[in-house]
């Protein structure tokens, strides 16, 4: 029984991973269809910015839940100026600009923080359950996951600001004859994706460690996700996050964990060949 | 499907003339050690050209068939000896995977962000499988996969009818170059053809090329296999010149490379894959001997400002293409003007149509 329970932790810990990480891009794939593939450099810098704030004396969830979506939410301001507003309506163009992005993210980070791993530790402790035992920590970023799922649901569906920002989506000439400023409205769309990529990035910096290159893991597995998912912010991602990870720890379960990795891909393939616009066309198909 | 149109002396005119002059000039200059290298990441951006640049298909994993092609000479050698017979097997080996990959997705209709996500996850399983056998139990045949120390130690490539066992680096230079002239020959001998013609016409409109009776999906299939074949040839020559496959091979920062050396060379072109390729390995091997720039940073910002400024690349902006490729026009659909107002409906089909 005690097996059980901690196995069902292990899925729940594996999809909620794996929507954090996914929450930005989902965003800002659903709703602009900008595949932002710097969204693992993106987390790398909220690990970043989370660890130095923590080694200089500061909180672990301030610094996680605050100052890292902070930072990456000025730094995507930054760059969704000077890139990302050249190239929407560019599917392909957006990709390859910002795969050109993570790389030179990935290196002038080298340069600056080198090639070592850095890390902080989040000692909670853990509760027993039977002989096994569950980190505090993994269960607060299952609660966490839930909570941001719930936070972006009701901005997006329950908020007056993303009423508006999903009628831009929907009908741009109209929302911009409303007389709402349509060019802010992907800005914020954009920066909320650098935030939620920001606070994953400093919730998952203390249960790995993290090195410049760590983005490029990330990326594959949220950018399947988001795919798998199709073009619903949350429930897409929510789902897709459900099937891949209960494949993919499943599977680390009961063989290896190198073995989970691969599973999930495959599950992601088999998925895609099924339902080439993601989970998220099964109810869609009607409303577009 | 027909093919054969373009007369052999018309279609082996120009790379003969360009590249007989530059086989005698470069090992004045540069050890052939090095030049072979180049040739090989040559015909490896040359294969992704034909496929990207010409095709309309934009693999994100075209890394993988290069790795395929490394891996599968190295357990065909190991396994049955016959070094030479290897490099067919290994060549028609990586065709058959791209075959294979290429129908699920083609006949599965899968176009723009979807061709990528499944060409980059195909990529990183291989990546991750490489690298999770380490153990005695992965072994194909005699040939121990190796896991992340990849596999060293193999039967190279030799001068037939001769003693010696390896091929020594000038004469592998020769090899390499005489290859890739070839590779590039024959990608504009079947650009002249018929079926060029068609792939053409599938990269500009898929959908009216379907109406005049093709089957595109066999089209795009054949180029997607065509192209997986010229990477895993390079894959196989990569494999006999370092001397050692690793799952390195498989990384997303190899296959991003491929990428940026084709669109910083000139899409829709056959010289500028190849020109992007050596001007940016030169590149990289001059910024390896220091460590203040990192070399991805280098190669991300070229990316980004390629993209933004200059996406026709060197040979589409500089050189007039009309002169250098042989039949195909320019590659018209990257003027498509869809900024936000094509965005206004981000439904799939819109997508869909943006890959078209």
């Amino acid at each position: 029984m005690d097996i059980v329970i901690i196995f069902v932790i292990q899925i729940l810990y594996s999809i909620a991973v794996l929507a954090l990480i996914s929450f930005g891009l989902a965003l800002v794939f659903g709703m602009m269809r900008v595949i932002n593939l710097a969204h693992g450099e993106f987390l790398t810098l909220g690990a970043y910015a989370a660890i130095f704030s923590v080694k200089a004396g500061i909180n672990l969830w301030v610094a996680a839940l605050l100052i890292a979506p902070l930072a990456v939410g000025a730094w995507s301001l930054i760059i969704e100026r000077l890139l990302i507003r050249f190239l929407y309506g560019r599917l392909v163009y957006t990709m390859l600009a910002t795969w050109g992005l993570s790389l030179a993210m990935a290196g002038a980070m080298t340069m600056i923080f080198g090639t070592t791993t850095e890390g902080i530790s989040a000692d909670l402790g853990a509760v027993a359950i039977g002989s096994y035992q569950a980190s505090n920590y993994s269960l607060i970023v299952i609660l966490i996951a839930i909570v941001v799922a719930l936070i972006v649901a009701w901005i997006l569906f329950g908020s007056a600001s993303g009423r508006v920002a999903r009628a831009a989506m929907e009908n741009q000439e109209m929302t911009q004859a409303f007389g709402y400023p349509i060019k802010r409205i992907y800005m914020m769309t954009f920066v909320a994706g650098g935030m939620l990529a920001g606070l994953a990035g400093g919730m998952l910096a203390p249960t790995t460690g993290i090195s410049p290159y760590s983005g490029g893991t990330w990326i594959a597995e949220a950018f399947i996700t988001v795919i798998t998912g199709g073009t619903a912010p949350v429930l897409g991602t929510l789902a897709s996050a459900g099937v891949l990870g209960l494949v993919s720890s499943t599977v680390s379960f009961l063989f290896s964990s190198a073995l989970g990795g691969v599973a999930l891909l495959v599950a992601a393939l088999i998925l895609l060949r099924i339902l080439p616009t993601g989970i998220a066309s099964l109810w869609q198909r009607g409303s577009k | 499907m027909r093919l054969g149109r373009g007369r052999i002396s018309q279609v082996a005119a120009l790379p003969l003339l360009f590249g007989i002059p530059v086989f005698l000039i470069a090992p004045l200059m540069v050890q052939p050690y090095t030049l072979a290298q180049l040739c090989i990441f040559a015909i490896l951006a040359l294969s992704l050209g034909l496929v990207w640049g010409y095709g309309g298909i934009l693999c994100f994993g075209q890394g993988a068939f290069f790795g395929l092609g490394a891996y599968a000479y190295v357990i065909f050698v190991t396994n049955m000896g016959l070094p030479w017979g290897s490099l067919v097997f290994a060549i028609l080996f990586t065709m058959l995977i791209s075959a294979i990959l290429g129908m699920l997705m083609f006949y599965g209709r899968l176009s723009d962000v979807y061709l990528a996500v499944v060409t980059l996850v195909v990529t990183l399983i291989l990546n991750r499988f490489m690298n999770s056998t380490a153990g005695p139990e992965y072994q194909i045949g005699s040939a121990r996969l190796g896991g992340f120390n990849g596999i060293p130690g193999f039967q190279m490539l030799d001068i037939p009818w001769s003693d010696a066992s390896f091929i020594p680096d000038s004469v592998y230079y020769f090899l390499c170059f005489i290859l890739l002239l070839a590779a590039w020959i024959f990608c504009r001998w079947l650009l002249s053809s018929h079926f060029g013609r068609v792939m053409v016409a599938i990269r500009e409109n898929e959908r009216r090329v379907e109406f005049a009776g093709y089957d595109t999906r066999l089209h795009k299939t054949i180029t997607f296999t065509i192209g997986g074949g010229l990477a895993g040839l390079a894959g196989v020559l990569y494999a006999n010149w370092a001397a050692i496959v690793t799952p390195a091979l498989f990384s997303l920062t190899q296959s991003a490379e491929i990428i940026i050396w084709t669109i910083v060379g000139g899409l829709g072109t056959l010289i500028g894959p190849i020109i992007g390729a050596v001007l940016l390995v030169s590149l990289r091997l001059t910024l390896g001997y220091q460590t203040i720039i990192d070399n991805y940073f280098i190669m991300g910002i070229l990316l980004i400002l390629v993209v933004l400024w200059f996406p026709r690349g060197i040979a589409g902006g500089f050189l007039g293409t009309r002169f250098m490729q042989g039949s195909a026009r320019r590659g018209r659909w990257r003027t498509r003007s869809g900024r936000l107002s094509s965005a206004k409906q981000p439904s799939p089909e819109q997508g869909k149509q943006d890959a078209a």
